[in-house]
């Protein structure tokens, strides 16, 4: 029994890598090939779908539009969440349970309850159709998620650490960026590697607040699939494209993910 | 760790608090205004009571996508939870199958929920799809489009395929914080890889198991772009889930009153579902 262990972490894989190979399998070919003929590997094979998604502007600021928003979620909730963070790992104070309760009652609420409020909201402050407000919104499942991690991460350094720093004359800003960050450099790796994760995903509010400044690579794809007929071919490789930032996140992260998920803060 | 009390640290809090208040509370009261109220447009609004609210508790649509959605959620998590811890035990504790492991399974949580959703839509296709073709080609009658039982089939396995990672990466996580003593303490005792794994293994993955079937639980619960992606609810409202009868309501007909009650409610079932979990979760920790 021991010896077909690999068996099922191998089965596994390959179930997970069907999908994602047929991807990659219909961006190769042209429309009417996808349409006309069913093969495991392009017959005439063809690179146009990508060169289209290179060239035409509507397509690539997809993506850009995409990691800008991503990235100035990541930076907002992780800076944010650093002291809230420490204040919950250090501290007792007047409400401290509650608001962590109510932190997390924002990661379980879900985001079609919200799409149509904040779509009015951030109308009505101007924000609407810029990065910064799918950023702020994002803000909502992230920020608390963020808190979550790093106080798990932070309760794990003893408060000696803070105390003998202080001991040795450090004032709290320096102990914090030069002795305690550095510390927990992994855990605010992995945290980083989460809220990038949950914003890079997330489509219904990123959509909603968006009309064609801002406009994601994901709402792209469902916009032309609707209106310009069904051209496959340029999906499967606008969906291939999205696959590989996630993938170089996950090949830095490697190390940390088994780590991060230990803390039990997920 | 004992907790120095300090008022001060609220200073601390302040950003989040800010930050999420201005995206929770504010789109939240905007809910709760519409579900007591009529509106007939340019800001006109007229009170209404708890009228919403009966209309959806009573609503027989309101009840088939809750009993949809609670059917969806239990069956998910009836296989993943199993399937996760399964292939946890038996993945490479050392070497270069570690990586390769963690890195190829991470892969379905990294790719936007759309894509995921296009992706299977593409995959699952009776005449182009590799899946769908096989089905067929094996003689099953298979066609997720127009077939109810194969469209839960079809957003099941897609569900299963895109998150039973978590469960094992959690699991993995909980599994590699025992110690060898444990292991060789139980050899000694002669137990079984039953016994090993009931007594030793499963009680020490308490925790994780009951993060991973608390996040499973809320996010399948929420469940939204996949199967809007890959069914759009259908065929008829056979796999429209909760979220997506919700948007349907609120951005498709513009019953904002109706689906402002109904996602109230909706959240409202997540939250007392999430409290009990956290509740035990909580307890779990204070006993360990």
């Amino acid at each position: 029994m021991k010896k077909y262990k690999w068996l099922v972490p191998t089965l596994y894989i390959i179930f997970l890598m069907l999908p994602i190979y047929w991807l990659i399998n219909m961006s190769f070919k042209t429309t009417t090939e996808i349409i006309n003929t069913y093969s495991l590997w392009p017959q005439k094979f063809t690179t146009e779908n990508y060169v289209k998604i290179f060239t035409d502007s509507t397509w690539y600021m997809g993506y850009i539009n995409s990691i800008t928003y991503t990235v100035f979620n990541t930076v907002i909730s992780v800076a944010a969440a650093l002291p809230a963070a420490y204040a919950f790992s250090r501290y007792k104070f007047l409400g401290d349970k509650h608001l962590f309760f109510w932190l997390l009652t924002n990661r379980m609420a879900p985001p079609a309850v919200f799409a149509l409020p904040f779509f009015q909201f951030y109308s009505s402050v101007n924000l609407f159709d810029t990065h910064i407000a799918v950023a702020l919104s994002h803000c909502l499942f992230n920020i608390p998620l963020a808190v979550w991690i790093l106080e798990g991460f932070m309760s794990a350094v003893p408060k000696e650490l803070d105390e003998t720093a202080y001991v040795d004359g450090y004032s709290f800003g320096r102990f914090f960026f030069k002795i305690f960050v550095p510390t927990i450099a992994a855990g605010i790796g992995i945290t980083m590697f989460f809220c990038f994760m949950f914003s890079w995903v997330e489509l219904l509010l990123a959509k909603t607040l968006t009309a064609t400044a801002a406009k994601p690579i994901a709402a792209t794809m469902t916009r032309t699939a609707s209106t310009s007929g069904y051209e496959l071919g340029l999906l499967a490789a606008a969906g291939t494209l999205t696959i590989i930032p996630g993938a170089i996140v996950i090949y830095f992260v490697k190390n940390y993910i088994a780590k991060g998920f230990a803390m039990g803060r997920v | 760790m004992n907790k120095t009390i300090n008022q001060k640290a609220w200073y601390f809090v302040i950003p989040v608090f800010v930050l999420v208040a201005f995206n929770a509370a504010i789109p939240l009261m905007t809910v709760v205004n519409y579900s007591f109220q009529e509106t007939f447009g340019n800001n006109v609004f007229a009170w209404e009571g708890t009228r919403w609210f009966k209309q959806i508790l009573l609503s027989e649509r309101f009840h088939a996508s809750l009993g949809r959605q609670f059917a969806f959620t239990f069956i998910i998590l009836l296989i993943q939870i199993p399937l996760g811890i399964a292939i946890a035990l038996t993945m490479p504790k050392k070497g270069w199958g570690v990586p390769v492991c963690l890195i190829l399974m991470s892969m379905p949580l990294l790719i936007p929920w759309n894509v995921v959703g296009a992706m299977w839509n593409i995959f699952a296709l009776p005449d182009i799809g590799f899946l769908g073709h096989s089905l067929n080609a094996m003689g099953f009658d298979y066609n997720f489009t127009q077939q109810p039982g194969d469209a839960w089939f079809t957003t099941i396995l897609m569900d299963v395929w895109h998150w039973t990672s978590l469960v094992v990466l959690l699991s993995y996580a909980g599994l590699n914080s025992i110690q060898p003593a444990y292991y060789q303490a139980a050899e000694i005792d002669g137990a079984s890889r039953w016994a090993t794994f009931r007594y030793i293994e499963l009680p020490k993955m308490k925790k994780v198991l009951t993060l991973a079937i608390l996040l499973r639980f809320m996010d399948s619960f929420m469940i939204y772009t996949e199967p809007f992606v890959l069914t759009g609810g259908g065929p008829g409202n056979t796999t429209a889930f909760l979220s997506i009868d919700l948007v349907k309501m609120a951005l498709g007909q513009f019953d904002l009153g109706p689906a402002a009650a109904m996602s109230l409610i909706y959240f409202f079932i997540v939250l007392l579902v999430c409290w009990v979990f956290y509740n035990l979760m909580m307890k779990n920790e204070a006993q360990s």
